[in-house]
């Protein structure tokens, strides 16, 4: 649900960026009016980020979080439904904005309204101007009363701020579930890679959520009732707004990353037919990328007058954090040494992760020199070095994870030939668009320029960038249709395809709704390995002769579980609190009407009647002694 | 579900686990969220508390003894709630919930205090959330805290009801008097942190 949701908002996304591509093509464009071009690029980032990476990721930790840890569920199956919800109507209620918002030109200094909608003038979808359009960091006193009129900014912070709520719910989730329900023998350094950077991931929200929320909440008080925190005119601070914000965006920029650098820790030593080079460096350098992410914020702010100490600092504490970094790269570079390479199509790109994070993370160090990134700051050199790390990082990263555990949901493999396709077209696609990008930086282009001059000479890298682009959405066509192809015509998988390492592979294909049969003991790391081979004198993998019994084994037991197992009851409360959290923000928006104020009551009461309704529903049909925790199915006796 | 999630024909199938509870585990890891909020909304007050300049600051209009007094309801109200929660780990059933309801009239009487305060505050005067930056600061961080302590309230009261409704109260059950417990605390801390930085050290300085 998370993924198809997700996805669903990656074509969203993708299209807007798609029309901010052909209006780019030309310069003096007027595809666009310069509203409904401020409002795309703000929708575009704000959707990649908070409704496709975020979830994507969060789909990957619900699914395979409980598998790779021998659990059969998570922790807190309610709020994980309740996270879900939240989410959903969290996007929902953000795209709403295209259809509610409002958005008028800037109050004239002496504080009357113009109400003069934004989006005169001709172009195409105009319509599109009266959503957000603050840009997806919303910086203030820009995004704030008096410059953003309208409601247009009110649903992005109000909607970053439910969408905020569902991450930190499911990080409070899986934290537990990684603390709590790890099979007898998982110990915390035998869990999979990609388990520990969920921990890691989990943490960060956990820690960074916090801060966006009260910068939002600051924001709103500011937009809805008066507060000036951030009005300059009234003694107010606008740099703070940013270093709230960016005390929370970077260490989201890890947790965009670290889900895919998980995947990749998984899908390398897999295909290189060898245990991941330095597992515990790999898991270190995780926490210490989390870590340190909470200490390079101000690197955002070097041009914004912060003073020289700081800027040092900052710059010193950057360039820091390409040391774990780096740590990683060569442990996977160190996997791939002398392995036995299979280049399938989840191989493909988990090493063009590899390579693309390269220059994005190259790109990024020299952001760290204070001077340097003076000259970069807001240009599309930029805009070039975080989509190399955000999209020939992260969505590589997703892209290798679907592939590699596409059996595990269907039971079959996708197609190869489409797969590899597929890649070479984003991998082309992805280089052709954002590559230019430095270069266009370096000559001066603008980040968020609405248009630049014919004369400038830009023209022709940004028609090149408009071919990459649509070449990336041919690539995404090809996908969708091996995707959903592969449901009925791909190849059957069986429980092992990939000669796989870790406990998740150990279940049959697709993976039954109580995933483990019988709770599997683990004595070590990729404990399915250990199982199927073993070393010779030099150190060499040999297949134990009874390894095909012990896969024949798995697959018998895993559906035929020895004893009935009971799963929790579904729940329709978590649906309305999701419902009611909604219902409170499109009324705080409203609230100077009596309507607003009438959703305000009606969506507090709504939440109070499910909690209690929550509080007093049992979890399963036939409660016994043991009787289940309302929330938590842990304790064992 | 403790018995479903592991058959018990196969004794192996244990978990390895902290041995901490889910729930409470899970209520220390929000908890340590909260911490990161109210120190976002501290360190924003401080920070307009130290410019200068301003009209009006809330360190000139405060009442000590009043808030002293309101604070004193409040600590007293997590000494009510560590009886609840004694008594109901003693299985005193009527007992724990008379300490329950106890905890919760305290929690409002400290919030009647807060809406006395905040009045006087904006009738008396003329300090109101849009004044300045520190004034707006001020009512953000206390209201979230207030807020917090409603939350509470409403909890406590639930529990007062289902205690009231099915006769007694299960420790195994969802939300316990423990996790309540451990939430009302924390709000408590908080406002000592707030009364003293916010109240008590900038009041000093008047």
């Amino acid at each position: 649900m998370y993924g198809y949701a997700s996805f669903l908002f990656f074509l969203l996304g993708g299209i807007e960026a798609l029309l901010l591509r052909v209006h780019l093509a030309q310069a003096n464009s007027e595809f666009l009016t310069a509203g409904a071009y401020n409002a795309l690029f703000t929708m575009h980032g704000t959707t990649m980020i908070f409704l496709f990476v975020m979830p994507a990721s969060a789909a990957f930790f619900n699914y395979l979080l409980p598998l790779q840890l021998g659990a059969r569920d998570v922790a807190f199956p309610r709020l994980n439904a309740l996270s879900w919800w939240v989410f959903f109507f969290g996007g929902i209620f953000l795209y709403s904005s295209f259809i509610f918002g409002t958005s008028f030109a800037p109050m004239t200094p002496d504080g009357i309204t113009g109400n003069i909608p934004i989006n005169g003038g001709p172009g195409a979808f105009n319509f599109l101007a009266d959503s957000p359009n603050g840009g997806w960091f919303g910086y203030q006193p820009n995004a704030g009363p008096f410059y953003s009129t309208g409601t247009a900014m009110d649903y992005w912070s109000m909607g970053l701020q439910i969408l905020g709520l569902a991450s930190l719910i499911s990080s409070i989730n899986f934290i537990v579930t990684v603390f709590n329900m790890r099979a007898k023998g998982m110990r915390l350094l035998r869990m999979p890679v990609f388990a520990w950077m969920t921990t890691v991931v989990a943490f960060l929200m956990l820690f960074s959520l916090p801060i966006i929320a009260v910068a939002l909440f600051l924001a709103t008080f500011d937009r809805q009732f008066g507060s000036v925190f951030f009005q300059a005119s009234n003694g107010g601070d606008p740099i703070l707004w940013q270093h709230l914000f960016w005390l929370f965006g970077h260490p989201e920029v890890y947790i965009l990353i670290l889900p895919a650098m998980g995947i990749v820790s998984e899908v390398i030593p897999t295909f290189s037919r060898k245990p991941l080079f330095g597992y515990s460096a790999v898991v270190f350098a995780g926490a210490a990328i989390a870590f340190l992410g909470f200490g390079v914020w101000a690197h955002h702010m070097f041009s914004s007058g912060i003073s020289p100490v700081a800027q040092a600092a900052f710059g010193l504490a950057t360039m820091t954090i390409a040391v774990p970094t780096g740590i990683k790269i060569f442990n996977w570079l160190g996997t791939m040494w002398l392995g036995k390479i299979r280049f399938n199509t989840a191989m493909l790109f988990s090493v063009g992760f590899v390579a693309m994070f390269v220059i994005g993370g190259l790109s990024g160090v020299t952001h760290s020199i204070v001077p340097s990134d003076w000259q970069q700051t807001d240009t599309y050199y930029i805009v070039g070095h975080f989509h190399y790390v955000l999209f020939g990082g992260a969505i590589f990263g997703l892209f290798s994870g679907l592939y590699y555990w596409y059996p595990k949901l269907r039971g079959r493999l996708m197609n190869e030939r489409l797969g590899k396709i597929h890649f070479w077209l984003m991998f082309i696609g992805m280089n052709m668009t954002f590559a230019p990008m430095h270069w266009l930086g370096l000559q001066g282009m603008v980040r968020r320029t609405w248009k630049y001059p014919a004369e400038a000479g830009l023209e022709t890298w940004n028609q090149i960038e408009t071919i990459g682009a649509f070449t990336i959405a041919l690539s995404i066509l090809f996908f969708m249709y091996n995707w959903w192809r592969s449901k009925t015509h791909g190849e059957p998988s069986g429980l092992d395809p990939w000669d796989a390492r870790t406990v998740e592979w150990m279940i049959p294909n697709p993976t039954p709704e109580y995933n483990f049969a019988v709770s599997p003991v683990v004595e070590s790391l990729d404990d399915f390995w250990r199982r199927k081979y073993t070393e010779d004198e030099e150190g060499r993998a040999v297949r134990r002769p009874e390894a095909d019994q012990v896969i024949a084994d798995l697959e018998e037991i895993g559906h035929n579980p020895p004893a009935p197992i009971h799963l929790p009851n579904p729940s329709y409360f978590p649906f309305l609190v999701g419902l009611a959290i909604t219902i409170i923000s499109y009324g705080i928006i409203y609230h100077t009407s009596a309507w607003g104020k009438a959703l305000i009551v009606g969506g507090v009461l709504l939440t109070l009647i499910s909690f209690i309704g929550w509080g007093i529903e049992p979890l399963e049909d036939e409660p016994d002694d043991a009787a289940p925790g309302n929330l938590q199915p842990a304790e064992a006796h | 579900m403790a018995e479903a999630v592991h058959p018990e024909s196969h004794g192996h199938a244990e978990h390895e686990s902290t041995g901490v509870d889910s729930r409470k585990l899970g209520m220390w890891l929000f908890l340590s969220s909260e911490f990161l909020f109210f120190g976002a909304l501290i360190t924003n007050y401080l920070l307009y508390s130290n410019r200068t300049g301003f009209n009006i600051y809330p360190r000139e209009v405060y009442d000590i003894p009043f808030t002293s007094v309101s604070s004193f309801v409040l600590l007293m109200s997590s000494l009510t709630m560590v009886l609840a929660h004694n008594a109901v780990s003693r299985d005193d059933q009527p007992q724990a919930r008379t300490w329950l309801f106890a905890t919760a009239a305290l929690g409002s009487v400290f919030l009647a205090g807060q809406v006395f305060e905040f009045t006087e505050f904006i009738v008396h005067y003329d300090m109101k959330l849009t004044t300045n930056p520190v004034a707006s600061a001020f009512y953000v961080l206390t209201g979230f805290h207030g807020l917090h302590v409603a939350i509470g309230v409403f909890m406590l009261l639930s529990l007062w009801g289902i205690s009231r409704f099915k006769g007694r109260l299960s420790e195994e059950k969802g939300m316990n008097v423990e996790m309540v417990g451990l939430y009302w605390h924390f709000v408590d801390i908080i406002w000592i942190v707030i009364f003293t930085v916010v109240y008590l050290i900038d009041a000093a300085r008047v």
